[in-house]
């Protein structure tokens, strides 16, 4: 559905040229919520503006429906735009028009007759929840509503595509759930394909199927949400991730030295993930059963979900003799699990 | 004594707001487009042209920074040349209008400045031409702006009104200095100062109403 092929965009500023971006490919499929993740200054909003021509890139192809966005001249743009919706982290309603009127202005702005636009606004008041405020103004809505208002105007032209840019980063959490539902709604009511920019994994991990991580003006990792979540490669990947699923020690051992040398009485610390089917299995449970020898002491576990597949992670810590800790971490990796050693530390002063 | 001064008093106000009436219409027609151009053809938005910006916004310096009473006297040939006599009511309105286009156009350019980047980009997005984004966009948004900054051109009216009166356009400005000042008649011009203090206070009251009840923000 989108094809963006060897994007480069370099501005001048006043400190000299700024290269924002540098050669990005990527493709998105029809249907697909396509998350784009970056920190502020990474160069995600330009990439975004590019798709709909908001910001021309400087070299590359954009090609959206298989149009080739780049060579349209500005009344064939115009049109082509019609079909992308967008919304963004500001709203950008239309102060002194009524949700009813913000929602007709693009039908408005294609001369649709009064009738007509009566026809369509109305359902997507209804789809959105706002029928009840068809009169309002947007200073009179909060947050949410008014976002509510944004996604139904970037409708109201029936889009193959929305560009969320930041579309939750203005409002709380709550209200981010109910926005972010909304919108994975619509992508399976309509078949709409979605592209979010977002600097939240929690984003990211509510509601995309697929994953780019853009730092510094180049894609730094993508693939599917799932994939990039259990096995994240790049450091940036991981430091998003680590914000909703912390890879940090227990508390209580955070202060003691990690050693890849054993010493006596020391745990060995393993991290292990579970995937799909795999987390709801006895794993450890056999383990310790089939190991003889070996303690393990359960310090921290989390049961989650990413685009519906169960996702476990726990840290474990190992004792007993080289033979039973060998055994067991062989048994473990002969299981369908992801383990990796953390090393050993001293068993905590106070639980011992 | 009331009943001397009231018959040329009410010629005196109907002469000032003829004046300051024409004036606004015309000025208005001609400075609320000159002030789109200046914001629309700016750096960075959406009719960019930084020569057509640069060469209207000197002229629009230029005639603000000559004072109205030399301007007036300035452009008595063209005054003659419009209105067929450099003297009285309707040819005291050539210099207001001049005067004021410019005034109302840095205005409205400052009324548009206010109107958020992102809402332009919304309507760019949506497929809108930059006369769509002027017409429904840019001036609705800045409306009540737009508003309240010519509430304060129309009273700078009534004051050069005023000036223009005193060299043979009539109003309020004439009277008093005919009567008020060199027939040595005290009460003819506080009379005078009080219908002006009256009808600017009003003009005033009317703008902020008007401004007030358009502003949804």
């Amino acid at each position: 559905m989108i094809k963006l092929l060897g994007i480069e965009k370099i501005y001048d500023s006043p400190s000299g040229q700024v290269h924002a971006l540098k050669g990005i490919d990527l493709e998105i499929a029809r249907g697909e919520i396509y998350g784009i993740i970056g920190l502020s200054g990474a160069g995600k909003s330009t990439l975004v503006r590019c798709i709909n021509m908001l910001e021309r890139p400087t070299a590359g192809k954009v090609i959206v429906d298989g149009q080739d966005m780049t060579t349209l001249n500005e009344s064939q743009l115009r049109e082509a735009r019609k079909s992308i919706g967008m919304i963004f982290q500001h709203f950008n309603l239309l102060s002194s028009a009524t949700v009813y009127d913000n929602i007709a202005f693009p039908l408005k702005l294609s001369g649709m007759g009064k009738a007509e636009i009566e026809k369509k606004v109305r359902p997507l008041l209804e789809l959105v929840g706002l029928s009840d405020k068809a009169n309002q103004y947007p200073s009179q809505l909060s947050g949410g509503q008014k976002q509510r208002v944004g996604i139904a105007r970037a409708l109201a032209n029936d889009p193959k595509v929305l560009l969320c840019d930041e579309a939750t980063s203005a409002l709380d959490p709550q209200t981010t759930k109910s926005i972010l539902a909304l919108i994975k709604d619509i992508n399976k009511k309509l078949a709409l394909t979605v592209v979010v920019i977002t600097h939240e994994m929690q984003v990211i991990k509510d509601i995309c199927d697929k994953v780019a991580v853009i730092s510094d003006g180049v894609i730094a990792e993508r693939g599917s949400v799932l994939d990039v979540f259990t096995n994240p490669h790049h450091d940036i990947t991981k430091e998003f991730i680590s914000v909703l699923l912390s890879n940090a020690l227990p508390a209580a051992f955070r202060g003691n030295e990690v050693s890849q040398d054993r010493t006596s009485g020391s745990l060995l610390l393993i991290r292990l993930v579970f995937l799909g089917d795999r987390a709801d299995e006895p794993v450890l449970a056999n383990m310790i059963r089939d190991c003889a020898g070996v303690e393990c002491t359960m310090l921290f576990g989390n049961l989650d979900e990413i685009g519906g597949v169960p996702f476990g992670r726990f840290i474990v810590g190992l004792s007993g003799e080289d033979d039973a800790i060998n055994s067991a971490l062989n048994f473990l990796s002969g299981q369908d699990v992801r383990v990796e050693v953390i090393g050993y530390v001293r068993r905590n002063p106070a639980a011992a | 004594m009331f009943a001397e001064i009231l018959p040329l008093l009410s010629k005196a106000l109907g002469e000032t707001i003829y004046m300051v009436v024409v004036s606004m219409a015309i000025a208005s027609a001609i400075g609320v487009p000159l002030g789109v151009l200046l914001h629309t053809t700016a750096k960075g938005q959406i009719l960019e042209n930084v020569v057509v910006n640069q060469t209207v916004g000197s002229v629009v310096n230029a005639v603000r920074s000559i004072p109205f009473i030399i301007l007036m006297v300035a452009i008595i040939p063209l005054t003659r040349f419009i209105v067929g006599s450099a003297i009285g009511t309707t040819a005291a309105i050539v210099p207001l209008v001049i005067a004021s286009i410019p005034f109302i156009g840095r205005q409205v350019e400052t009324s548009l400045k206010e109107v958020p980047a992102g809402l332009v980009e919304a309507a760019q997005a949506m497929g809108a031409t930059p006369f769509q984004i002027i017409s429904r966009v840019l001036l609705p948004e800045a409306m009540p702006g737009i508003v309240s900054q010519l509430t304060t051109v129309i009273i700078a009216l009534v004051g050069e009104s005023a000036m223009a009166g005193a060299i043979g356009g009539g109003g309020l400005g004439d009277l008093a200095i005919r009567y008020g000042y060199q027939r040595f008649r005290p009460e003819v011009m506080l009379a005078t100062v009080v219908v002006l203090i009256v009808l600017v206070q009003l003009v005033q009251f009317v703008g902020n109403t008007l401004a007030k009840r358009l502003d949804k923000r």
